[in-house]
């Protein structure tokens, strides 16, 4: 007897399903891995609403309208908003929503890790990090040095850290300037740098050209770079993070640009957050992350493509 | 007109307008920066792949396809012709349009045309067609390189491997897909 198409149908989704067994538990033990971290290092877990009314103007962050508002598109303005308020060390684990983004390491819902510490900057972030997956990955029994897809990933510590200069003059067929002028920096970053960042170790890639960190404090020696880093592993961007701008006039002026070339490209123009600008007068200085949850466990558990780290895909709905 | 958000494997668009099909697509996009797609498009008019990155500002015309149901009437210095069964208007293909397909073209064949901008540049065989086995040598027993089989030709000049007891004039049903002998027609 065959069975019928419906039946077959949800043979297929079983098995599927059960072949991400072992991702699936990996993945709730990192997250049980980094709550214990931050809770030893007596960081506040929150939780910050999702439904929001107005998302960070940032040109090519589209956020997904919801209700009365948007889906946000990461915790940030929340959270520091609280962290205006008098909560120096915060993290929180949650889903974000991003419009549009599919692919074979994108989902358009997807789980961001994101902590705030004040009296830090960048650099306080890129020893916390380190420190953080050392951590992780002792809890979770794994060695440091790991096999990711036929190549070494060796997280023993330190870290690597260069410049986005550095990476320009060391990987891409165009200097960095050239880039920026001609509006290629993300394609040239993307298929030119980033395959080759991150093995076998780690790479905190930092100082970005200004124009490229909305809610960045400007490096003070080289004000032409914002104080923000990425983090690289095998070719994968993991997190990104900055010394939060703190002054509320400069983010305003900041945001007007980013809203003006979203109109401009006829995208959404998103309300203005003035209840979050008017809270960065007692913002301390301070610093802020996000890493990706998903990404790393593809990465821990030596998955290619994203899809198998999550129960659900959008298309398997 | 599509954005580049509207991408995925099987659009056809316009590009230096000629109809391109996207035979491969890929999403990236580095954090705070753009939505890259970097795809693979192949011409089709004239079969060649070309590699294209585009950005979420990036749109384009849609290509005017139109797929018309014809009929093979005949061939004549190197074109195949072909009549519109609603408008009776014929068509011609080149050769080199319609490639492998002239091993299965036999008069009154059913198929479908691909028009663009209402000129044709290809078409597309039903899965199964029949055709006539019009030259088939005896099967030499053990010949074991052989294997099962022997080659025979059809009507259209064809030939490929069928089972020892097909004979000249009989008909047999191909797989145009794979070029494969299917079954003997009863």
């Amino acid at each position: 007897m065959s069975p019928g198409s419906s039946d077959h149908s949800s043979l297929l989704e079983r098995q599927s399903l059960s072949a991400k067994r072992p991702t699936l538990w990996l993945r709730a033990r990192l997250i049980q891995a980094i709550r214990h971290f931050f809770t030893e290092k007596k960081y506040l877990e929150v939780e910050t609403p999702y439904l929001i009314p107005a998302p960070a103007p940032e040109l090519h962050i589209d956020a997904v309208a919801g209700g009365a508002g948007f889906l946000h598109t990461s915790p940030e303005l929340c959270m520091k908003r609280l962290l205006a308020a008098g909560y120096p060390k915060m993290f929180q684990i949650c889903k974000c929503f991003r419009q549009g983004e599919r692919g074979g390491r994108h989902l358009p819902e997807f789980t961001l890790l994101e902590w705030y510490r004040a009296e830090t900057d960048y650099l306080g972030l890129m020893d916390e990090c380190e420190e953080m997956v050392g951590f992780v990955l002792e809890e979770l029994g794994l060695p440091p040095v790991l096999e990711f897809q036929g190549k070494t990933l060796d997280l023993q510590r330190p870290w690597l850290r260069f410049t986005v200069q550095e990476a320009f003059e060391r990987y891409a067929s165009t200097p960095l300037e050239q880039a920026m002028e001609s509006g290629r920096f993300d394609e040239i970053l993307a298929f030119e740098i980033e395959p080759s960042l991150g093995f076998p170790k780690p790479v905190f890639l930092y100082h970005y050209p200004s124009a490229l960190a909305a809610l960045a404090r400007l490096s003070k020696d080289t004000p032409a770079f914002a104080e923000r880093f990425e983090l690289y592993w095998a070719g994968l961007e993991l997190a990104n993070a900055f010394s939060e701008l703190t002054d509320p006039e400069e983010q305003r002026a900041r945001f007007e640009i980013e809203l003006a070339k979203r109109k401009q490209q006829g995208k959404t123009v998103y309300p203005m957050p003035e209840k979050f600008l008017r809270s960065l007068l007692f913002m301390p200085e301070s610093a802020g992350i996000a890493l990706g949850v998903d990404r790393l466990v593809m990465l821990l558990s030596n998955q290619k493509e994203i899809d198998p780290v999550v129960s659900f895909t959008p298309e398997e709905l | 007109m599509y954005n580049a958000s509207n991408l995925r494997k099987g659009l056809k668009i316009l590009i230096d307008k000629e109809p391109y099909v996207v035979v491969d697509f890929q999403f990236t996009k580095p954090g705070k920066g753009q939505a890259l797609y970097r795809c693979k498009l192949r011409n089709m008019i004239n079969g060649i792949m070309i590699d294209r990155t585009y950005r979420s500002v990036d749109s384009f015309e849609s290509a005017n396809l139109e797929q018309r149901k014809m009929q093979y009437l005949y061939s004549q210095e190197s074109h195949f012709y072909f009549m519109d069964l609603q408008s009776y208007d014929q068509s011609a293909l080149s050769a080199e349009q319609v490639g492998d397909a002239k091993n299965y073209l036999i008069d009154n064949l059913e198929v479908d045309v691909l028009l663009f901008d209402g000129k044709p540049i290809g078409l597309t065989l039903p899965n199964f067609v029949d055709l006539l086995v019009t030259r088939a040598d005896p099967w030499a027993k053990g010949d074991s390189v052989a294997g099962d089989s022997k080659p025979v030709t059809l009507e259209t000049g064809y030939t490929l491997r069928v089972p020892p007891f097909i004979d000249e004039g009989i008909k047999i049903t191909v797989d145009t897909r794979t070029g494969e002998y299917v079954t003997r027609v009863k």
